[in-house]
């Protein structure tokens, strides 16, 4: 090769390398960054106070649809996802989420939202609970320890969202990653199973387009950044409850 | 005064082996029913996920509440040195340790997993009231027994009036502890009021005296032993105070109710809503279970009969049951208020009252805790001197004189 | 001289029950093992199971610790029998792995009221495991 030659391929070789590894760099920089906010925490690290997990429902679009719900039965197996319960009353059947209609009568307006356990940051059932078994996970999400659970239903006089259920029945049709049993008292977990797993609960799974499920404790996280530019109510927020759950649509 | 005797009561009669026999069918009935409720679960019971508590916390309650108020008479005797009262005072403490054991063993007996009480007593969160519940009762077995053996060993005698100071003081931190059980219940329209506190403690010295009064007259009447005017004329009047001062407490707590608009819905189902609370509370709590009691207590002719006297204490009782059915069911079947001022229906009963129909279990395991306090009460008597020989006015207070 | 003579009748009774009881043959528990290896030797596992099940129950409660290791749905998973219909058998059943031992030893387990007793087909998801 002449001198020429060889420094024209120089800089042709510069710029192939140097627009390659751009390329590669695009490519793969999201993977990189994508991947560290997907991927969860892994298994055998404890969970923090660094997250704190949030769920914001957009009601606009509730109307009659049921979908959390039965995601959320089949999910976790209970109600019509499980051949259980069949000798209790309609009212001693657990129901862990339910869509409740809210009408102002005197203007006449109207919406449906979903109500779950709202994860409070100051739960009343935890703070009633005689031995400790319903608690808050450092992470914000707020379950019931049945191993010491005594089934006296404290925590459900406490609640203000009435949303803890009492099994009232012997169960045999749970799924092995919920477990629920009779004489304890049970709720949304938040589908606690599947956030371990870095998914998304059952029910935002169901409805992606009208809830939002993410670390309230992240400003860039979608939950906090949505969050902060359109607002978002609590129910009962005189209670100071501070809840995880909050709700969009609600103009009461 | 003059010296007083105590002696077991023989207990060799048919009547009281059958009073034994029968108390003991109903502690078995009881029994019977918890080991039902147990096996199959609550679903056989009226209880459901609105009203999570029913029928037995209600008999649970009474006579927890109850108990610590059948120390009062021991309590006036120790702490407050009137020495009319002192002969009764050992029937007063056991009368509470039974009526406590009757309550908590139903308590117990309802739990969703009774067969985990030994966490219950080994787990604890102390911002729960619950928690410190179990402390209480379990101290306050403790101390009156502690209590008793100062009254009922000559040589610790001198140690009565401090052993009787620490009952009073502890029975009073229990009340409180049971009053705000419903207290600290934020979430709910009838309760979250620091009235359940104060309120319980009295509503505990009227049921308590209520029943002492009638147990002290079935001792008497069933062993032969005199039981004079002077003691039993002061426990009555005693007692229309009590009820009197109870009155006064739940028309503190309605007012204050009617006067935030805020509250004005749950007053409304309460004192004037179509269902069996309305009912419960004005004919039962009130006319029955209040104003006539005070007048029968305070009349010349029937405050003066001993039959109308039992009449009224039985009347206290009754009333008592339907003030607790009232708190507990009642508070539970108001709906939440979620959204305040708003319509609101959904598949978990959201916005509508709530129904609860009692169910046989649950009445049998309720009235066995009755039983269990009855039973205990009745053995004891006869192995351990509980009652005075004599409570005739000349042995208890010979400055008495009978009203004309 | 009457009480030495009941006391002693009493005692021959008892001896006599008791040699009749240590006499009657109750076999020894086989339990039907599951695949390959445990995580932990037989023997130390005969004694000490619950340790390890209690101390993982509650690193997952409280702080979302879910190694495989220790977990319980992986002990079913491995250790579940099948009937001759080709079910999993439940915990009414003589054959359930841990019923084996437990109904000899006649200590009560408490954990099934709760915990699926099986694998479950209608689970929607695997969870992730680590090792």
């Amino acid at each position: 090769m002449n001198n020429n030659d060889s420094l024209v391929n120089q800089k042709r070789r510069a710029i192939l390398g140097g627009t390659a590894a751009a390329i590669a760099g695009i490519a793969i920089a999201p993977g990189v960054f994508l991947t560290e906010t997907a991927q969860a925490r892994p298994v055998d690290e404890p969970v923090s106070s660094k997250t704190r997990w949030g769920l914001l429902i957009n009601t606009n679009n509730c109307n009659d649809c049921n979908d959390c719900v039965t995601a959320c039965q089949n999910e976790n197996g209970w109600g019509t996802g499980s051949n259980d319960e069949q000798n209790s009353a309609p009212n001693q059947k657990a129901q862990w989420i339910r869509s409740v209609k809210v009408t102002d009568k005197q203007t006449g307006y109207a919406k449906t939202l979903p109500m779950m356990c709202q994860h409070c940051e100051k739960p009343p059932c935890v703070d009633v609970c005689p031995t400790g078994a319903s608690f808050k996970r450092e992470d914000g999400i707020v379950l019931v320890d049945k191993h010491i659970c005594i089934g006296c239903r404290y925590c459900m006089m406490a609640c203000p969202y009435k949303a803890r259920s009492f099994v009232h029945e012997k169960l045999t049709d749970q799924r092995s990653y919920a477990p629920r049993g009779m004489g304890t008292v049970e709720s949304c977990t938040l589908c606690v199973h599947r956030v371990d797993n870095g998914e998304d609960p059952a029910c935002v799974e169901a409805c992606s387009s009208s809830m939002i499920f993410g670390n309230l404790n992240d400003p860039d996280s979608e939950i906090s950044k949505e969050l902060a530019r359109h607002g978002g109510t609590q129910i009962r927020a005189d209670l100071r409850l501070n809840p995880g759950v909050r709700y969009q649509g609600l103009n009461f | 005064m003059k010296k007083v005797y105590f002696s077991e009561i023989n207990g060799n009669s048919l009547g009281y082996l059958a009073l034994v026999a029968g108390l003991g069918l109903l502690v078995l009935i009881g029994l019977g029913a918890f080991l039902y409720m147990e096996h199959s679960g609550h679903w056989v019971t009226g209880m459901n996920n609105e009203i999570v508590w029913g029928l037995p916390h209600v008999f649970a309650v009474f006579l927890i509440v109850a108990a610590s108020g059948a120390l009062n008479v021991a309590s006036i005797s120790s702490v407050f040195s009137k020495s009319a009262y002192k002969p009764l005072a050992r029937l007063s403490g056991l009368l509470a340790l039974a009526l406590l054991a009757g309550g908590l063993a139903v308590l117990v007996l309802d739990l969703g997993h009774p067969d985990r009480l030994i966490v219950a007593m080994t787990y604890y969160n102390f911002k729960s009231i619950f928690a410190w519940n179990i402390y209480l009762y379990i101290g306050f077995f403790a101390v009156v027994i502690v209590y008793l053996w100062m009254m009922m060993e000559r040589k610790m005698n001198g140690f009565t009036k401090a052993a009787g100071t620490a009952a009073f003081i502890w029975r009073l931190i229990l009340t409180t502890g049971t009053g705000s059980i419903f207290g600290f219940i934020i979430a709910r329209q009838f309760y979250d009021s620091a009235i359940y506190a104060p309120m319980f403690i009295i509503m505990s010295f009227s049921f308590g005296l209520a029943i002492f009064i009638l147990v002290l007259m079935a001792i008497y009447s069933g062993t032969g032993r005199p039981l004079g005017d002077a003691i039993l004329f002061r426990l009555k009047n005693l007692l229309g105070v009590f009820i009197a001062a109870v009155l006064l407490m739940v028309t503190i707590f309605f007012l204050t109710g009617l006067y935030a608009t805020e509250h004005h819905d749950v007053v409304a189902f309460i004192l004037n809503g179509n269902n069996i609370y309305t009912k419960l509370f004005w004919v039962v709590q009130i006319i029955m279970g209040s104003l006539a009691p005070l007048a029968l207590l305070y009349n010349p002719v029937t405050g003066t009969s001993r039959a109308w006297i039992a009449i009224a204490a039985i009347l206290v009782i009754l009333g008592g049951l339907a003030q607790i059915y009232v708190i507990i069911i009642g508070g539970q079947a108001f709906p939440l208020v979620m959204f305040p001022g708003m319509e609101v229906s959904s598949s978990f009963t959201d916005g509508v009252i709530a129904s609860y129909g009692p169910s046989l279990p649950e009445f049998l395991l309720g009235f066995s805790g009755i039983a269990i306090a009855l039973i205990i009460v009745t053995l004891a008597l006869k192995v351990l001197q509980f009652a005075p020989n004599s409570l005739a006015d000349a042995d208890v207070d010979p400055h008495y004189a009978a009203a004309k | 001289m009457h009480v030495m003579h009941l006391l002693k009748t009493i005692s021959v009774v008892v001896l006599l029950l008791t040699a009749i009881e240590v006499n009657a043959d109750v076999p020894k528990p086989k339990p039907i093992h599951g695949e390959g290896e445990c995580v932990e030797p037989e023997d130390i596992m005969k004694r000490n199971h619950m340790e390890f099940i209690l101390h993982q129950r509650d690193e997952t409660m409280q702080e979302g610790i879910r190694t495989s290791k220790y977990s319980f749905k992986q002990c079913i998973s491995c250790h579940a029998v099948k009937g001759d219909d080709g079910e999993y058998v439940h915990v009414d059943d003589s054959r359930h792995f841990c019923v084996t031992c437990h109904e000899y030893a006649a200590v009560t387990i408490d954990c099934f009221q709760c915990h699926a007793d099986t694998p479950r087909s209608t689970d929607k998801h695997e969870l992730r495991v680590n090792e």
